[in-house]
């Protein structure tokens, strides 16, 4: 194969003969000189825009650099050569520091890599969202997951804001920390971390699922939830709750325990994958629930009058002898002193 | 002379561009506007402080004017300036803070959550709107969502002056009939500035990260109440 291809010259496309002299003349064709991005074209596309505008940027300050020094140098006779060379220098730390932090930019805050995944149309989040609700039964064929990030975000933070106003309604007193903090960091640390969590079970029992997939399928998973606590924390029935959170709830976490059903084989991986996510997701709108929601219930209870459990006021243990007898003779008290 | 024949017609004998060094090459390719911009930089520095702080605050003062009156003009977008956000959200912070019972522990945290929540959710619906392809710069988009907190801080001061009247249903639906009231007009506000840069197709989804944040902050709003 590739001896064949060391005697075709005459490419125009630039044939194989480049990277195998390039190679060191290896037999294989040498894996290095490919691209080593991990694959995705869009990523090539980032490289080479950014390799494009730095060149330009460069040229473009070289020619800054020499437009400023050409105008240095007619003022020359006016500023005094003090002030040109402290201009010049300052002229120049300021250009090479601006490309120190724009190569820097341009290599961690390139939000273009992140583009692709927030190309959605608001019909399909529509669908999308809808869909979260209806399990799919086909667990022979892999089911198709859509790999968007703006559907699963924009939940997350609708999340923040329903546990937000949960919070707030039900008087909860954060002591170490703010309740913004604690509301983003619960809504947040779930999405991110029960998603690595299942993605590296899966790695482990080689599910064919990949973490952006995991990413989309667990946030558009919290939309049963957020309906769930939307209307839980307004409308405080026990019974209610616990039906939504059977039927939303459940509704939802099968629906990503199907998805996920369908692309893992073997009856133990299905069990422990499928079984960890269920619990997870179902314990997590529990816990939601029930953590900032205590407290409204026993300020209505109070309210009601009826049964005064959860807010009564239990009389301290005190001796009722000691208690009268110094309740009735202040005299008495004042004299021993 | 045979070099200025020669320069006259354009891009002429450049196959022949070595020239002798008895003919002097002189010109002024340079564009002239560099010497009169250093010249206008000189005259902001020497101006008194008073007509710099001026044309500051007239600035700022032309763009609140904008937001109560929001029409398709590109005065908050092309000089964008974040003083105006920093003095909405430090007075908004200031008005929220040390509200609700029993909190001496929570008036610190109140002052940096709404500092937090207004700066980083302008920056999470900025990077939002860029991702979904728009055409606005980060720092136009943060002008244009600090600048339309506006309503939502007259309002919290119109909670304020109510509360310390009195506090009853009555007040309370004022209250909310004010704060539902700008909130859609920050919304909108923010929407007629925002929603120009983005493709036709997909205002909506830029629409709803800008209506939960200023949902947020109109229930900070709404649900303040003041010490006993």
């Amino acid at each position: 194969m590739s001896s064949g291809s060391g005697s075709r010259n005459a490419e125009p496309w630039g044939s194989f003969d480049d990277n195998l002299i390039q190679g060191g003349g290896s037999a294989v064709i040498d894996m290095e000189n490919m691209d080593d991005t991990s694959g995705s074209s869009f990523e090539d596309m980032g490289e080479m825009h950014q390799r494009m505008k730095e060149e330009e940027e460069v040229a473009a300050e070289a020619a800054a650099t020499e437009d400023d020094v050409a105008d240095d140098g007619e003022f020359l006779g006016m500023k005094g050569l003090k002030g040109q060379l402290g201009r010049q220098v300052a002229d120049e730390v300021w250009q090479a520091g601006k490309r120190q932090a724009s190569k820097a930019f341009n290599l961690y805050a390139n939000i273009d890599i992140l583009r692709p995944y927030f190309d959605v149309e608001p019909v399909q989040v529509r669908n999308r969202l809808i869909e979260s609700l209806i399990p799919v039964r086909m667990i022979n064929f892999p089911q198709k997951i859509a790999g968007e990030l703006y559907g699963p975000l924009m939940l997350v933070f609708t999340l923040v804001a329903i546990l937000l106003h949960g919070m707030k309604t039900s008087g909860t007193v954060i002591r170490e920390g703010t309740l913004m903090g604690t509301a983003i960091g619960t809504c947040f640390g779930y999405w991110l971390g029960v998603s690595a969590f299942i993605y590296f079970l899966a790695y482990l029992v080689n599910a064919q699922i990949t973490m952006l997939q995991m990413l989309s399928l667990l946030g558009y998973g919290l939309f049963g939830p957020c309906i769930v606590l939307l209307v839980t924390y307004n409308i405080h029935f026990h019974f209610l709750f616990y039906g939504l959170w059977l039927l939303l709830g459940g509704l939802s976490t099968l629906r990503m325990v199907a998805a996920l059903l369908s692309r893992t084989v073997g009856q133990t991986p299905r069990l422990l994958l499928c079984g960890t996510l269920g619990l997870l997701h179902m314990l997590f709108l529990l816990y939601l629930h029930f953590n900032y929601h205590t407290i409204v219930e026993g300020l209505l209870d109070s309210l009601e009058g009826h049964n005064m459990a959860p807010m009564q006021r239990v009389a301290r243990d005190v001796p009722e002898v000691t208690l009268n007898a110094t309740a009735r003779n202040p005299g008495m008290l004042l004299s021993a002193y | 002379m045979a070099a200025s024949e020669e320069a006259s017609r354009p891009f002429a004998g450049l196959s022949d561009v070595s020239i002798s060094e008895d003919i002097p090459v002189e010109g002024d390719i340079s564009v002239p506007v560099g010497p009169s911009r250093r010249d206008d930089e000189f005259s902001t520095l020497d101006e008194p402080v008073k007509d710099t702080i001026m044309r500051d605050l007239r600035a700022v003062g032309n763009k609140f004017i904008h937001v109560l009156y929001p029409k398709r003009s590109s005065a908050l977008l092309r000089d964008w300036d974040l003083w105006g956000p920093l003095l909405l959200c430090v007075t908004l912070a200031l008005l929220l803070q040390g509200g609700a019972a029993d909190h001496e522990d929570q008036g610190g945290p109140q002052f940096a959550e709404v500092f937090v929540i207004v700066w980083f959710g302008s920056i999470i619906i900025t990077l939002n709107s860029k991702l979904l392809g728009g055409t606005i710069s980060f720092f136009q988009s943060l002008c244009v969502l600090g600048y339309c907190i506006m309503p939502l801080t007259v309002a919290m001061v119109v909670c304020r002056i109510v509360l310390v009247i009195s506090s009853g249903r009555v007040v309370f639906a004022v209250r909310l009939a004010v704060v539902t009231a700008s909130f859609g007009w920050s919304t909108f506000a923010s929407t007629a500035f925002l929603a120009d840069s983005q493709p036709p197709n997909r205002k909506a989804l830029v629409v709803y990260p800008v209506f939960l944040f200023y949902f947020v902050i109109a229930w900070m709003i709404l649900t303040y109440s003041p010490q006993q």
